[in-house]
């Protein structure tokens, strides 16, 4: 078990324990909601579904860069889908998936960025609600 | 506290006989690289394929009135010195990024052009990606059509080339990503839809029917480092001209396509 510091600069981060490969506590601190994860996982700003495909009929356009998201709730618990969202880099050292709630370690990140993790506390934990209901 | 929490996650992966995969990329071999026409929908090499029908064409003409043109205090035309293009500039554009020995550094063929108006014609420089700067990089680099790119492998060119390619494999930006990441290890698939291809840089300035417009190289790569949400680079910077001589590196004897046409 450890307890990770969080990053200095412009927005703090929660803090959060990793136990084994898995982060089994919410960020938040409550449990996020589905439908709003769903509406986050489609948004192209959330950069998932660039690399990822899943069960969204109504989505033309969707990457293979990763695996399918389909299944993402039986293959993974809440807590390891949400390791993999904060820092996926943490299990895998040469992945190309980017850690959605980090800011230290990044090399050049534009102004516009600087500081802030892709992702909020708030839009994990949705997110990690909404894959844990792809079951097939 | 960091790095020990690495070597636990690390460590419970080999405990779990999950294979991690190797952090150094893997270049393109020689005998699989393609150009990104050949990534192409039929109907968009249709477009590239038909004098008639290219767009880019548009600024290939208009190149070479501006080559004809008078210009600077000299009063003189690029064909006053070079003569007939089709001649002269046969070949130019496949050797471009160069070096350039007053500077001691590559330049690109955009800054060549702009070199030789304020040191030959004594005119203002052209600014970057504006319609004249670009139609006459078109048109010069139209000669070079079908010529192999050949960079040239000086060892002046060499820690330039070195820098370039350090570039290409370094991750950056808040997504973490390096050029290397898609366009080596993963340019036969998709991102969002679009073929992510071999960033090899055959056919520029290109027409990018996403831009509605000719741009060159350094426009594409920026646009690149935006999807990455890295710092840009500006227009010129010499960060850009090591990416794109080392890309040429990567192309050497690939046919060039200028104008070619790209999504």
């Amino acid at each position: 078990m450890l307890a990770l510091p969080c990053a200095a600069g412009g927005q703090e981060l929660r803090p959060y324990t990793i136990t084994g490969d898995a982060i089994v506590e919410s960020l938040t601190g409550a449990p996020g909601d589905a439908v709003r994860g769903r509406a986050l996982v489609l948004e192209r700003t959330s950069t998932c579904i660039l690399c990822h495909s899943g069960p969204f009929p109504e989505e033309k356009f969707q990457g293979d860069l990763a695996p399918s998201l389909s299944g993402s709730g039986s293959r993974w618990s809440k807590g390891q889908l949400r390791l993999r969202l904060v820092s996926a880099s943490r299990l895998n050292p040469a992945t190309i998936m980017p850690s959605y709630y980090r800011v230290d370690g990044l090399d050049r990140v534009a102004p516009a960025w600087r500081g802030k993790p892709i992702l909020s506390a708030e839009q994990i934990e949705d997110i990690v609600a909404y894959l844990a209901t792809l079951l097939e | 506290m960091k790095s020990a929490g690495t070597i636990v996650a690390v460590a419970l992966l080999i405990a779990a006989g999950i294979a991690i995969a190797p952090l150094a990329a893997t270049e393109i071999p020689p005998a699989e690289r393609r150009s990104g026409y050949s990534f192409m929908a039929p109907d968009t090499k249709a477009i590239q394929d038909d004098d008639t029908a290219n767009p880019g064409m548009l600024w290939v003409l208009d190149g070479e009135a501006l080559w004809n043109s008078k210009a600077g205090a000299t009063g003189n035309a690029c064909a006053d010195c070079h003569n007939d293009a089709r001649a002269s500039m046969k070949g130019v554009a496949a050797r471009y990024p160069a070096y350039d020995k007053a500077l001691a550094r590559p330049v690109n063929l955009e800054q060549r052009i702009n070199l030789c108006r304020t040191r030959q014609q004594q005119a203002t420089p052209f600014a970057f990606e504006s319609r004249d700067l670009l139609a006459l990089t078109a048109f010069v680099a139209e000669q070079s059509r079908g010529a192999a790119i050949a960079p040239e492998a000086t060892a002046e060119l060499a820690p330039f080339v070195a820098k370039g390619r350090d570039f290409f494999m370094r991750r950056q930006g808040q997504l973490n990503l390096g050029c290397t990441n898609c366009h080596d290890d993963n340019w036969d698939k998709h991102l969002a839809g679009s073929a992510v291809t071999q960033a090899l840089p055959t056919g520029y300035p290109i027409y990018r029917l996403e831009w509605q417009s000719l741009g060159s190289l350094q426009r594409r790569l920026r646009n690149c480092i935006t999807g990455m949400r890295a710092q840009n680079y500006d227009y010129g910077a010499p960060e850009l001209v090591e990416l794109e001589l080392y890309l040429m590196t990567r192309a050497r004897g690939m046919p060039i396509e200028t104008p070619a046409v790209r999504p």
